[in-house]
């Protein structure tokens, strides 16, 4: 695997990492906000790395709720990482500490750039971009932690927008079949019904259940 | 928290890493992927606490659309809708 394959995952990442910057001023924010100091919101986006559960941990443990609340909504909004990690593991081999090391780049936007449409995935993209967005979202974390009241409200420079278009960019290459289409609009129905009558994070996992729609002929 | 991601995030690449999937599973985690990303479009674009959430993203995804149609770079899609919903937000 030459280097530049690893560069090529970083620069498609590029724009998403400061997207994800911006996001994770505005976690270190909210963070900070929910009473949590400055080391333990840098000490969970060192370790998690999964902006939305954490925010949503966060956002729960602000509201008065309790620590076991704030894990459970976490861990559910994490649970599309167990689909998307077995789309992925004919990719990764080595050892075990390697592989556990290497699966923690898998975020929704690297997994997605690393996507070359019919099951098939680009390991070198995969960590370059993972790689990237992960020093992005440590970095925005400390920004916004330690002096993100310069930067103002990252919403009103529209950076919560960027992500869902960036999902819909990845998402019409891959809707060559009407297999796919389907697949897609019924997980978009799907996500849509449950957004208000489940927890943040159902929605995506009860989705991609829709992929199994494809599976009978 | 950090642990329990950790372990979700490892679970595929840890068991069946390196190993082809079985052709059984093939056809649905081709899939797997469209659906996942329809899912996080719905989500990200009108996905609030345990309601939906009509907003300023919402024309930024509709002028994201408009810049896929004319075949726009994926950095000038995202721009668009960043700019589109930063200037409905402003007004």
């Amino acid at each position: 695997m030459s280097p530049a394959r690893y560069l090529d995952g970083a620069r498609a990442a590029a724009p998403l990492a400061l997207a994800v910057l911006g996001f994770g001023v505005s976690f270190g924010l909210l963070a900070r906000a929910a009473g949590m100091g400055v080391l333990a919101p840098l000490a969970m986006s060192a370790t998690t790395f999964a902006g939305s559960a954490q925010l949503a941990a966060v956002s729960i443990l602000g509201a008065g709720g309790s620590v076991a609340a704030a894990i459970t909504a976490a861990v559910l909004l994490n649970a599309r990482y167990v689909p998307i990690g077995i789309s992925v593991a004919p990719l990764f081999s080595g050892s075990l500490p390697s592989r556990l090391l290497r699966s923690q780049l898998v975020v929704d936007e690297s997994w997605a750039i690393a996507n070359r449409g019919g099951g098939r995935f680009d390991l070198p993209a995969l960590l370059g971009a993972g790689g990237l967005l992960y020093a992005a979202w440590l970095g925005g974390t400390a920004l916004g932690v330690l002096g993100g009241d310069l930067l103002g409200d990252p919403n009103r420079l529209g950076l919560d927008a960027a992500f869902p278009a960036l999902f819909l960019a990845l998402l019409v290459p891959q809707l060559r079949s009407r297999r796919a289409l389907r697949v897609a609009l019924v997980a978009a129905l799907v996500a849509l019904v449950l957004v208000p009558l489940t927890a943040p994070g159902i929605p995506i996992v009860a989705a991609s259940a829709a992929c199994l729609l494809g599976a009978r002929r | 928290m950090g642990v329990a991601t950790v372990a979700v995030k490892a679970l595929g690449p840890v068991l069946l890493g390196g190993r082809t999937l079985p052709a059984r599973l093939a056809a649905p985690v081709e899939l797997l992927a469209p659906a996942v990303l329809a899912a996080l479009v719905i989500t990200q674009v009108v996905g609030g606490e345990r309601r939906l959430v009509l907003d300023a993203r919402l024309p930024g995804l509709l002028a994201a659309v408009v810049a896929l149609r004319l075949r726009a770079p994926l950095l000038v899609v995202i721009a668009t809708a960043a700019v589109v919903t930063a200037l409905v937000r402003a007004v």
